[in-house]
């Protein structure tokens, strides 16, 4: 073997002049995938035999049987007699409930931290310091635990706490109010997001005709036009009604509005505190990385303070940002599997429960590790796209 | 949101003439340098003092620090005013220790003595040398017959009464002595030229580094058993420990891979030159330089794991954290698991506190 450094000379054909380096390297790789090889055919004979004498099948034909199992609480429709396959489908959607706005809020609490860490402000820089430093330094499973603990020994429904009008805490979990979700609302929303897309496109188009003939053109009317007016329209056409549900107590439990089950808020809050110190630190960093001649010199252009923040330094901070917050998504995304720890049942503990139930220990856990597999290179996807988008573009 | 002044090279402080009293002036530059600072400062100083004084209340004044054994009535008198500290001197040796006989518990309590001292030896940079690591086998060699014992008129404890800190300690020092020497060889499959070592350091890396640490424990311990010829049974907490070091090996090879790349282009050529074999050239001349390189990361990652040994509460191993959460399972002290998990997140911080203080002034030394 030779230098492995990259940028060697480019390698001769494979069945060129197989040198004595090149005999060596064929030798290492043989012996190594032997190796691999060997080990692989050893331990799959060991679960075949395994499996006979347990007289367990291999397979996926077990995600149609029905699963019996109770799934307290989900987003999608569910109930004990459905299948398997439709309990693992419940298990990721729930997954993806914690992971996304847990990442949404995460993103935003660490951020609100990173910068009160940069504030002129002592005691607010010394708080935010103190969050992060106690946060970072205890496991999350057990910040999860203490978490919990403190949800259950929260008033019971009768004399739930009410922080604000309408939103109450007790130990059924935190009930705030809503506006009940149904099809037309989809449509709305659809609208806004389609409209917040020509936006983008149209913002694009008119920065480009700036840059060709200097002239500054006004971009809010199609601001208000596409992400605000049409869907405005779309509502008032299709009388969708966006009046808020209150919850309130009848009896021993709520009525109306949005529930957070006590398991789903522990896991989110803990999720959230713990990986927004983390991205405390990122931006920190992230905007300590931009050269104080930076700031000095967008002052010293009469800019404005948002402006100078949103196109000038912000721009050169995420590109240090963007790749650890990558990490750190994935990483909470992978944390939110420790719901199985207090019985939130995501899509670990929806596999764990089959296991259990059926004994299809191999396909439970491929199941698992193909869904975060999949989560995880999605996000790597979108969050690679999104650092190329921003990368420095040099000459 | 306040001004950003944490930006280096700002000399305008300390050129400025400097009048006046310096607490005063402290004080105005801090916290009252304009009048929202000023009010936020206020708010702040607010927020500080009621926690403080409700903390104070609740953890000092109206707190049960002593009760006679196995009565908590005094607890449960308190409840919701104070807490109830005495749940931990009634309870710290199972936590501690978990089910380990009870007349040895000097055993572990000396293996966590020896677990700091191999630590805190390993922290000076003097001591960085070929002795260093006969130390580590020595002590972990010790540290094995103190837990185990059969020998030396020690009498022999099976791993299922290990419990507590040691275990914790267990976990994460054999997980990561035996994933970092696991962590080099893939990090240098993975720069390799050759095709087939590469895609499987790639393979492994990815794999692992893909999915959570608890499908990997689940898999140790429900699918182990499958792997293994029948017959063969291996116990459960080297089932999790093999889990950890593959997990550890896996992202200790990523840091690893990063110091790689920071050895420049010509201490290869110059290693070559010499004639050097491949081992060789890595082991004097590329991977001493590439792990000085990422000292920092390597102990953030140390502390990672550290945390993460936690998980094996899912699969049942008596890990520190496990053994709190079983001593409060007790009818008796059943409401006071708050106490319980403060006093051990406090023993967690410690040492993860201990290692980001160390990995800080490491970065400190090798940016000057």
């Amino acid at each position: 073997m030779t230098s492995d450094d990259p940028r060697s000379p480019p390698r001769r054909s494979f069945f060129g002049a197989l040198g004595p380096n090149e005999l060596k390297g064929l030798f290492w790789q043989v012996l190594v995938v032997g190796i691999a090889v060997a080990v692989i055919v050893f331990l799959w004979s060991n679960t075949v035999t395994n499996l006979s004498a347990r007289r367990i099948t291999t397979g996926f034909a077990f995600l149609g049987r029905e699963a019996g199992m109770p799934i307290a609480d989900s987003l999608l429709a569910y109930n004990p007699r459905d299948s398997y396959l439709w309990a693992f489908v419940v298990g990721v959607a729930n997954t993806l409930r914690v992971a996304v706005i847990g990442i949404v809020l995460a993103t935003i609490l660490g951020t609100l931290i990173g910068i009160s860490r940069l504030s002129a402000n002592w005691l607010l820089s010394r708080f935010a310091a103190v969050y992060v430093e106690v946060l970072r330094d205890i496991p999350l499973l057990l910040q999860l635990l203490f978490w919990y603990v403190l949800m259950q020994a929260l008033p019971a429904a009768r004399a739930a706490w009410r922080p604000v009008e309408g939103v109450f805490l007790s130990n059924r979990g935190l009930i705030l109010p809503a506006i009940p979700f149904r099809a037309p609302h989809l449509w709305v929303l659809g609208t806004a997001v389609l409209g917040c897309a020509a936006f983008f496109m149209i913002q694009r188009w008119l920065v480009a005709q700036q840059m060709r003939d200097g002239k500054p053109r006004p971009a809010w009317p199609f601001a208000l036009g596409l992400v605000v007016v049409l869907p405005v329209a779309v509502s008032l056409l299709l009388g969708v009604s966006w009046t808020i549900e209150w919850p309130e107590l009848r009896g021993f439990n709520f009525v109306g509005g949005l529930t957070l089950a006590p398991e789903y808020f522990a896991l989110l809050i803990a999720l959230v505190t713990y990986t927004s110190a983390f991205i405390a630190e990122i931006v920190r960093s992230g905007i300590q990385s931009v050269p104080r001649g930076q700031w000095d010199a967008a002052s010293a252009l009469g800019l404005r303070r948002s402006f100078m923040l949103r196109q000038i330094i912000l721009p050169q901070a995420l590109r240090v940002i963007v790749p650890p917050m990558t990490s750190q998504y994935l990483n909470l995304t992978k944390n939110s599997s420790l719901a199985v720890a207090i019985g939130y049942q995501d899509v670990v503990s929806i596999a764990n429960t089959t296991l259990n139930q059926t004994g299809q220990a191999i396909e439970a856990i491929s199941l698992i590790m193909a869904v975060f597999l999949t989560i995880s290179l999605g996000i790597s996807f979108f969050m690679n796209w999104f650092n190329a988008r921003i990368a420095l573009a040099e000459r | 949101m306040t001004a950003i002044t944490d930006i280096p090279d700002l000399p305008r402080a300390a050129r400025r003439p400097q009048i006046g009293n310096p607490v005063l002036r402290w004080l105005r530059t801090n916290l009252f340098s304009s009048i929202p600072n000023g009010i936020l400062s206020v708010v702040l100083l607010a927020v500080l003092a009621k926690g403080v004084v409700s903390f104070a209340q609740w953890g000092i004044v109206n707190a049960v620090w002593l009760t006679p054994a196995n009565d908590s009535s005094a607890c449960k008198a308190a409840r919701g005013v104070g807490a109830c500290w005495a749940i931990i001197p009634e309870k710290y040796r199972f936590i501690l220790f978990g089910t380990y006989p009870f007349d040895e518990q000097w055993r572990p309590a000396l293996s966590v003595v020896l677990f700091i001292a191999l630590f805190f030896l390993s922290t000076r940079r003097s001591l960085w040398r070929r002795e260093l690591a006969y130390l580590w086998i020595g002590a972990l060699a010790l540290i094995s017959l103190l837990m185990w014992g059969g020998v030396l008129g020690l009498s022999f404890v099976s791993q299922d009464r290990w419990g507590g800190l040691p275990v914790t300690l267990i976990l994460a020092t054999f997980g990561l002595a035996l994933g970092f020497p696991l962590g080099i060889v893939v990090a240098l499959g993975r720069r390799s030229k050759l095709p087939a070592i590469r895609s499987l350091s790639v393979l492994y890396v990815e794999l692992i580094r893909g999915v959570p640490l608890v499908s990997l424990l689940f898999m140790a311990s429900v699918m182990f058993p499958l792997f293994m010829p029948s017959g063969f049974n291996i116990d459960k907490l080297l089932r999790a420990q093999v889990a950890i070091i593959l997990f550890a090996g896996a992202y200790l090879a990523e840091v690893i891979r990063g110091g790689l790349q920071a050895v420049p282009r010509g201490q290869y050529e110059a290693a070559d030159a010499l004639g050097l074999s491949y081992w060789r050239k890595h082991r004097l001349v590329v991977l001493p330089q590439a792990i000085r390189h990422v000292i920092p990361p390597l102990v953030n990652t140390f502390i990672a794991f550290f945390k993460d040994t936690s998980l094996v509460l899912i699969i049942g191993i008596f890990d520190l954290l496990t053994t709190a959460k079983t001593a409060i399972i007790d009818p008796a002290w059943q409401q006071f698991s708050v106490e319980v998990y403060i006093f051990v997140a406090a023993i967690y911080f410690v040492f993860c506190f201990a290692m980001s203080r160390y990995s800080r002034s490491l970065e400190a030394t090798s940016a000057r």
